[in-house]
C-alpha cells in the first residue's frame, strides 16, 4: 500500500494506529490463549514498539495519554488545548 | 476502570458533509446493532462470567467497541459540519436537527432512541454467548 502523508506526525500517528491495532489483535488472542509462548512474543515486540512510538509522539506532538502528560518542555496543559480526535486532520 | 487515549482507532478525515448519510451512519452508533449496544452488552455480560479468560475477551472487546462508537460519532459528526439551513432541509436531517441541533446522540436510522433491551445480559454463558453471536457474528 502506497501511503501519502501531509506530514511527520500523520505518519507517526498512522504507525501508531497500525502497531496499536497489532497489540490489540493479540491480546484478544492472548485472552483465550494465555499459554502461548510464541504469541506473546509477538505480542511483546509489538507493544514494545507502540510504547516507543507514543513516547516519541508525545514529546514531539502532544500526548495521547495523561500517562505521558506531563512532558517537561510544555508550559502549557496541551491535553485540554490540542485538536480533539474527531476533528479531522491529523489531530 | 479507564483511560483516554486521545486518538482515534482508525483516523477519520471528512471533507465533504452529507447530512443524508450521516442519518444512516448514525444506526451504527445508536442504532439496535451499533457501537453503543455491543460495547454495553460486552461489558455488562462480563461480571457474571464464570471463565476468567473470556472475561478478559468480553472486557477487551467491550474496550475496543468503544473506540468503534467514537469512530462512529466522529463520521456523523464530520458528515453534519458546516451545514446550511437549506441542506438541512434538503436532506431530511431537520427531524433529527429539532431536536439535537448537531449534537450526537445515540438513535438508530429510523429516529428510534437506543435502548438497552437492544442487548441482552443473563448472566449463564452459553445464552450470553449465543446473544453476542447473533448480534455481533456476521465475521464469526
Amino acid at each position: 500500500m502506497n501511503m501519502h502523508f501531509a506530514n511527520e506526525q500523520e505518519k507517526l500517528l498512522h504507525d501508531i494506529g497500525v502497531m496499536d491495532f497489532v497489540t490489540i489483535e493479540m491480546a484478544l488472542y492472548l485472552d483465550t490463549h494465555p499459554n502461548d509462548r510464541n504469541a506473546m512474543e509477538y505480542f511483546n515486540h509489538y507493544n514494545r514498539m507502540t510504547n516507543q512510538a507514543k513516547k516519541e509522539y508525545a514529546d514531539k506532538f502532544g500526548p495521547l495519554t495523561l500517562a505521558m502528560a506531563d512532558t517537561p518542555n510544555c508550559s502549557d496543559w496541551v491535553w485540554a488545548t490540542l485538536p480533539m480526535p474527531w476533528e479531522g486532520g491529523c489531530a | 476502570m479507564w483511560n483516554y487515549e486521545r486518538r482515534l482507532e482508525y483516523p477519520v478525515n471528512i471533507t465533504t458533509p452529507n447530512a443524508k448519510l450521516a442519518q444512516a451512519i448514525i444506526s451504527q452508533y445508536g442504532g439496535p446493532d451499533g457501537e453503543m449496544g455491543a460495547s454495553m452488552r460486552y461489558l455488562s455480560q462480563r461480571y457474571a462470567c464464570p471463565y476468567r479468560e473470556v472475561a478478559a475477551v468480553l472486557t477487551d472487546i467491550g474496550t475496543e467497541e468503544l473506540a468503534h462508537l467514537e469512530m462512529v460519532a466522529t463520521i456523523v459528526h464530520q458528515l453534519t459540519k458546516n451545514l446550511s439551513m437549506e441542506e438541512i432541509e434538503e436532506s431530511g436531517f431537520a427531524n433529527y436537527y429539532v431536536d439535537h441541533t448537531i449534537g450526537i446522540w445515540p438513535q438508530a436510522a429510523g429516529g428510534v432512541p437506543f435502548n438497552a433491551c437492544e442487548f441482552q445480559s443473563k448472566g449463564d454463558i452459553i445464552t450470553d454467548l449465543c446473544e453476542d453471536m447473533a448480534a455481533d457474528g456476521a465475521v464469526m
